[in-house]
């Protein structure tokens, strides 16, 4: 393997998508209304051909011959690296949102800077991403104003949402060795904007939403290192489910 | 023997599977097609990347250059540069609006927080006074519209640029 910094980014990035893809994708059918439904499982959708993109490429920096689905389906749990957060149970559709827009307003300032990778492959991935993740975050901080701002029971229910989630956002930034290589050989821009970015993007949602940010910032990490929550084995059931029971199965 | 163009006329022959009116030309995915080592590669880009029709769109490239006597043919999926739906042939939107489906208006919906949607035409009395339903709708690129004149429910393949 040439690059192997490039390796370990691809695989934080497609495993963030992938499995908050798979979260998604357990609402389908059980939508509060049907519009809602559709809507996370087209979201779901983007998530995971994005993941498809990502892996694939990971796939070829590796060069061991593994795609998509090798990457994706057949890892043990320890070698999966997504933040925490996006494995979480999607609890009600409040706690859903919440968690998907506390992402999207993380992924597009992150996507808005991978369009200009010296990395080809990743430059046109981000920019495929971009466009979709747009109607994503448009999607997510309006649901979050809807129930703040709405009857007592959804604002306190999406409060409760927030003092529960946020201590998982804080690993979105989490930085070390992989991104200071990638920086130092041109293959990441600069990325320190995007905390700043997704700051002032959560405070003006939260502000028209009328929740607050809790004052405990006690954060949970340890995804990016494979340490994960106790729900990541009983998604990882389920996502792997027929590539074990039927090894090498293709539909 | 044969060339690009009468490769391009044959493609108009294979349809997208979820809009059927569309043929992949139309849509505007066909990027490319070329020779290399006597092999027919053509390329394509996805609309979504998620998008369930391309794997089907790649195996019905193939079958109908196969029905047309090239029987060695490659299709490469390429993400650069990103489709987008400027992309779609005036030919294709004018289908679009004889199928039911309003065609993408020139701007993207890229306001956040309720920012008055775009105004999407009724594709069936014409009417300006319609409403979005919802963002996401039977397919990535749709939403969902409904007419406020002539109550039709109808499609709108929204713009992504």
């Amino acid at each position: 393997m040439k690059n192997e910094a490039l390796f370990r980014y691809l695989l934080r990035l497609g495993d963030d998508s992938l499995i908050l893809g798979q979260r998604l994708a357990e609402w389908c059918g059980h939508g509060p209304i049907l519009e809602e439904d559709i809507a996370m499982t087209n979201i779901s959708l983007d998530l995971i051909g994005q993941a498809m993109s990502i892996l694939d490429y990971a796939g070829v920096v590796e060069e061991k011959g593994r795609d998509c689905d090798k990457l994706g389906l057949l890892r043990f749990e320890k070698e999966y690296v997504n933040v925490l957060l996006v494995e979480q149970p999607n609890g009600d559709f409040g706690d859903t949102l919440m968690r998907q827009f506390l992402f999207d307003a993380f992924r597009k300032p992150l996507y808005e800077r991978l369009v200009n990778s010296s990395d080809k492959q990743l430059a046109a991935i981000a920019d495929k991403s971009l466009k979709e993740t747009r109607y994503h975050l448009k999607h997510s901080s309006e649901w979050i104003i809807r129930l703040g701002d709405g009857t007592e029971e959804s604002h306190t229910r999406i409060q409760n949402s927030l003092d529960i989630l946020w201590r998982y956002s804080f690993e979105l930034f989490y930085s070390d060795e992989v991104e200071i290589e990638l920086t130092k050989n041109g293959i990441l821009p600069d990325l320190s904007g995007i905390r700043s970015e997704w700051e002032a993007t959560v405070n003006s949602v939260f502000q028209q939403a009328t929740i607050v940010i809790p004052s405990n910032n006690w954060k949970f990490e340890g995804g990016r290192l494979g340490r994960h929550s106790e729900h990541f084995g009983h998604l990882l059931s389920e996502l792997q489910y027929m590539q074990r029971a039927y090894p090498n199965s293709q539909w | 023997m044969v060339g690009k163009e009468q490769i391009y006329n044959w493609l108009e022959e294979v349809s997208d599977p979820e809009i059927p009116v569309l043929s992949v030309i139309d849509l505007g995915v066909v990027r490319d097609a070329q020779i290399i080592d006597g092999e027919w590669l053509i390329t394509i880009t996805p609309t979504y990347s998620g998008c369930p029709a391309m794997k089907t769109m790649e195996e019905d490239i193939l079958s109908k250059l196969k029905d047309k006597g090239i029987d060695s043919a490659k299709v490469e999926l390429v993400l650069a540069p990103a489709w987008s739906t400027d992309w779609l042939s005036e030919n294709g939107r004018i289908k679009l609006h004889e199928y039911g489906i309003a065609p993408p208006e020139h701007e993207v919906d890229k306001s956040v927080l309720f920012a008055e949607p775009t105004i999407v035409p009724c594709p069936k009395c014409g009417s300006r006074n319609t409403r979005m339903v919802s963002q996401f709708g039977s397919t990535a690129c749709k939403a969902l519209y409904q007419c406020n004149d002539c109550q039709e429910p109808y499609d709108y393949f929204k713009c992504l640029k």
